[in-house]
This record gives C-alpha cells, sequence and structure tokens, in this order.
C-alpha cells in the first residue's frame, strides 16, 4: 500500500440558509483546495462527494457529476457517498483507499450538503430518515429523539443523576461555543453559558435547543495524493495513516451495547490499529457532536475517557485544548454547523490545519501532530474514523 | 416473515418475532437471519407484548407532517422475550414523565400511522400502556 497525504483543504463558510446550490457551493471549495495544491482541474483523476439530500433540498440528484463538470474535471469518474452525516469521510475513505492501492495518483474528495435550505419540518422529516423508516418511524423518532433516549439511557446506566449530566451537557455546548468564536467559518458565533443552555427551548427531553447543532448550509474538499505525487506539490504533507469505518442496524438491534456505540468502537479500533496508534497519542480531535450527548458518548467509544466519566472530563478542562485531548477547537458540529454531506472534510480540514499550525491562535492546539476525526451517520448506521499526522 | 405480515399481525394487537432453531433467540422486528448467531432456521412466534421500560423521551418537535402529534413520549421497550422494540407510551401526560419511567411495566396496544408521501404505505406501531 502507498502512503497518502492529504495536500490542500477548503471549506465554504457553515452557514444558515443560503442562495448558492450545492454545485456553488462544493465548487467553490474544490477550487480553493485544488489552488492550495497547486494542481490544475486536469490532474485530479476521480471526484468522491458526500451529498445526502440534495433531492429534497434542490431537487439535484447526482450533483457529483455537475459537479465535476462546473470545476473542469471533465469525465473523469465522480461518485457520491450517503451514509447520512458521515458522507464525507466515506467519500475521503475511499478516495484514501484507491490512492492507496495505486490506482490514481490524485483524487478530490469532499462533501456539499444545503440541510438548513430545507427549513426546520422538512429537515427533521428527512434527517428522520435514517432511522429505520418502517419499524422506528412510525413512533415519531427524529433524530435529536435518538440522541434523547441515548441521554436518559447514559443517565441511567451509570448512575449519573440527570440533573447533573445536563450540566455537563451544557458544559460541552459551552466550550464548543468558545472555540466557534473565533472560527471565522462557524455558524454560531456568540458565546453561551450554562444557564442559556439550560433555559433554552426543549426540543425532546432531556435535549434543549443549545444542546443541538443546527441544520446548516456548505461545502467541503481535499485533495489527496500519493506520496510521491504529493512531495513534489506540498512541504506540508498530512498523511492519513489509519482509517476505519463500520455499520450497525437500527437503534433497537444495537441493544446490547447501548449507550455506547458499538459502530464507533469498531471502526476506531481499526483505525487505531492501521496507524499503530493508541487513544494516548491522539492530539486533537474533531468529532461527533451533533448533540451534547453525543460528545460524551463518543469520547469514551474512542478510548480518551472512562465509560460513564466523560461528562467529568468537560467540567475539568479535560477535553478543551491543553486538557489531555483537544476535543472539537473548530467548535464542532454545535457552532461551526452541520452541512452533513459536507461534515466529514470539515473535520479533515480543521485536523489538516491544526496539524499544520495555521489557525487562529485563540483555538490553536499548538505542536499537535496526530489528530483524528470521527464521524457518525444516523443512529450508529454508518461510523468513520481517520487518524492523519504530520509528514514533515 | 415479511414487513407485510409483521403489519397485518400488530394491526391486530399481535405482536410476531423469530424463535430461532439453532441458539433459541428470539429477533423482533424480523430479519432474514438470526441477529445472534445468524441461522436461518427461523419460525413465527407470538410474543407477550409485555416488558419495562428501558429508556425515553418527550418529543416536542415532530417531523413535518406530524407537527400536530407533538408532544408525544417515544420509549424503548426491553420485552419479556429479550429484544428491544420502539413504540410510544399513553396513560400519562408527555410533561409529567421523568427517570422514574425507567423499569416501569408496561403492555402493548397498538396505533396505526398511516404514512406520508415518503412513505411505503402505513406502518402499525406499538402503543404501550402501564400494566395493571
Ligand atoms: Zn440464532
Amino acid at each position: 500500500m502507498k502512503k497518502v497525504a492529504v495536500i490542500g483543504v477548503a471549506q465554504t463558510n457553515f452557514t444558515a440558509a443560503q442562495d448558492k446550490t450545492e454545485v456553488e457551493l462544493f465548487a467553490e471549495a474544490a477550487l480553493e483546495a485544488m489552488a492550495k495544491s497547486n494542481i490544475k482541474p486536469r490532474d485530479i483523476q476521480a471526484l468522491f462527494v458526500g451529498n445526502v439530500l440534495g433531492d429534497f433540498s434542490e431537487g439535484q440528484g447526482m450533483v457529483q457529476a455537475f459537479a465535476a463538470e462546473n470545476i473542469g474535471c471533465f469525465n473523469v469518474p465522480a461518485n457520491r457517498y450517503e451514509g447520512a452525516c458521515a458522507s464525507a469521510s466515506m467519500a475521503v475513505r475511499d478516495a484514501f483507499m484507491w490512492v492507496a492501492s495505486g490506482f490514481y495518483d490524485i483524487v478530490l474528495a469532499g462533501g456539499v450538503e444545503r440541510a438548513a435550505t430545507m427549513g426546520t419540518p422538512l429537515a427533521t422529516r428527512t434527517f428522520a430518515m435514517f432511522s429505520d423508516s418502517r419499524y422506528e418511524f412510525p413512533s415519531g423518532i427524529t433524530f435529536p429523539g435518538v440522541f434523547a433516549m441515548l441521554a436518559h439511557l447514559y443517565a441511567s446506566h451509570y448512575n449519573v443523576p440527570l440533573k447533573k449530566l445536563k450540566e455537563q451537557m451544557a458544559q460541552v455546548s459551552v466550550q464548543s461555543y468558545k472555540y466557534g468564536m473565533h472560527n471565522p467559518k462557524a455558524q454560531m458565533r456568540k458565546e453561551v453559558t450554562i444557564e442559556d443552555v439550560l433555559n433554552s427551548f426543549m426540543v425532546s427531553t432531556p435535549i434543549q435547543l443549545h444542546d443541538c447543532c443546527p441544520f446548516s448550509d456548505g461545502g467541503s474538499a481535499l485533495i489527496l495524493a500519493s506520496e510521491d505525487a504529493a512531495k513534489k506539490l506540498t512541504d506540508k504533507p498530512v498523511y492519513i495513516t489509519g482509517v476505519g469505518q463500520a455499520s450497525a442496524g437500527p437503534l433497537s438491534s444495537q441493544k446490547k451495547y447501548l449507550p455506547r456505540i458499538y459502530s464507533r468502537e469498531v471502526s476506531s479500533k481499526l483505525a487505531y490499529k492501521m496507524a499503530g496508534r493508541t487513544p494516548d497519542d491522539i492530539d486533537v480531535c474533531e468529532l461527533h457532536d451533533c448533540f451534547s450527548i453525543a460528545s460524551i458518548i463518543a469520547v469514551e467509544s474512542l478510548g480518551f475517557f472512562e465509560f460513564g466519566t466523560s461528562g467529568e472530563a468537560w467540567m475539568k478542562g479535560e477535553a478543551a485544548i491543553g486538557g489531555k485531548v483537544a476535543i472539537n477547537p473548530s467548535g464542532g458540529l454545535k457552532a461551526k454547523g452541520h452541512p452533513i454531506g459536507a461534515t466529514g472534510g470539515g473535520q479533515v480540514y480543521e485536523i489538516v490545519n491544526q496539524l499544520r499550525g495555521e489557525v487562529e491562535p485563540e483555538r490553536l492546539v499548538e505542536g499537535a501532530k496526530i489528530g483524528m476525526t470521527d464521524t457518525l451517520g444516523g443512529d450508529g448506521g454508518t461510523l468513520v474514523n481517520i487518524i492523519l499526522e504530520r509528514g514533515w | 416473515m415479511s414487513f407485510k405480515e409483521f403489519n397485518k399481525a400488530l394491526k391486530k394487537n399481535k405482536l410476531l418475532g423469530l424463535k430461532c432453531g439453532d441458539c433459541g433467540a428470539i429477533n423482533v422486528p424480523p430479519k432474514m437471519v438470526c441477529s445472534e448467531c445468524t441461522g436461518t432456521n427461523l419460525e413465527i412466534t407470538e410474543l407477550s407484548g409485555k416488558g419495562s421500560v428501558k429508556t425515553f423521551t418527550t418529543n416536542y418537535v415532530a417531523a413535518e407532517g406530524r407537527e400536530c402529534e407533538a408532544p408525544y413520549i417515544i420509549v424503548m421497550v426491553e420485552l419479556d422475550e429479550g429484544p428491544w422494540i420502539m413504540g410510544n407510551l399513553i396513560d400519562i401526560a408527555p410533561n409529567k414523565v421523568d427517570m422514574d419511567l425507567i423499569g416501569k411495566r408496561v403492555v402493548m396496544g397498538v396505533k396505526v400511522f398511516p404514512g406520508d408521501k415518503y412513505s411505503a404505505g402505513d406502518m402499525a406501531r406499538p402503543l404501550f400502556s402501564f400494566e395493571a
């Protein structure tokens, strides 16, 4: 297998509903990633695009083919990935494998979504499509509803009083908003307090508005290159050293492990093993904080903190920059935004910039050498982890 | 067992599962293979519909077309036969439930969701109430 580097990354602003089409949003990120990688459209041999709901948000299926033509990558193979919120991470992982195999030298991977454009009722309906449509959606399950049930289960399973857990969840959001303030591409740029979170609108008990990430529009793009190609194009290659992906069935089928998400444990173990790393080696992690409880659950399955204890870790600053592991210095999905088809690409964008030291000083994880992304689709149906390391 | 058979039985308040002839596990909802041992020696069996609440939420924000249902309680129930199943809970006001609900004994009834423009037809769902 060849070594694979990420040589250039780009992300549009993640925003509330806006006017650009998905092709335009993706093109904006793609052209910037190409410029940063010192390549032209003709250098790209294939395109891998995460996109989930283009059919619903603007009546556009097969966005990858139109995007390829739009950015001058004429007639290259263009693939669309749909794994709910993990779509772009699937695209990056597959792009990685094609380059690692030696089949391609340079590929473009990323994603795009206009989730905010759909408005809350339709977005809520379409996001609920990532639950089991025949056996679970009839009960009125929504995406916040899934994590709300996991929060109550977490409290009962680990004997954490709900009031205490809610404060810990609020602190997760407070930290994300704090970093998002310093991220110029973030959607939510204001500070909140634990009180603000606990006083916000109830969505699905015990999850309140400020426990939830927003619906977002945005695009992300990365250029992946073989080691040989990368050396000619950049003096700051960031290597993908480990990848993992796993799947799972409906929430009720995951009963043996809940509130743990077993697909995450399978996926992250694969990534750690491939990279030859352990959780202790990770300096910075962009993880899937679609809801505040999701962060608490994620860090435990990723091996950063003991099961049932990670809420405390946030309260003590151990999940902050300067703590044991820096979690979501971008502001995470919570503050940065969650344009689902683009999200995983946005996470890699952040880690690459962190490892290169190219982020705002207020949210820089100084000296970070190894980073990780964690992207969850639906209620655990798709899970992707990627480990990235400084290559210079 | 197909979804159609499961759905038809559920509408008559009968919860059907699959009993594995190889390992004895009960599978609900139906699958092509046993979720414990992947065996295909599965036989349709009727379940009690009784169990206890493992977790819950009161949902205040419903999907498009279902706004009039909110607020409503969603529960995950561990059936006495082992599997977990998602359903709704009646018998208690949605704004009155708290952590005390976890562990409570419930018994299944049924309600039909007629489907919307994205659903391939109607779907019955378990509607739990407290065991007398
Ligand atoms: Zn079996």
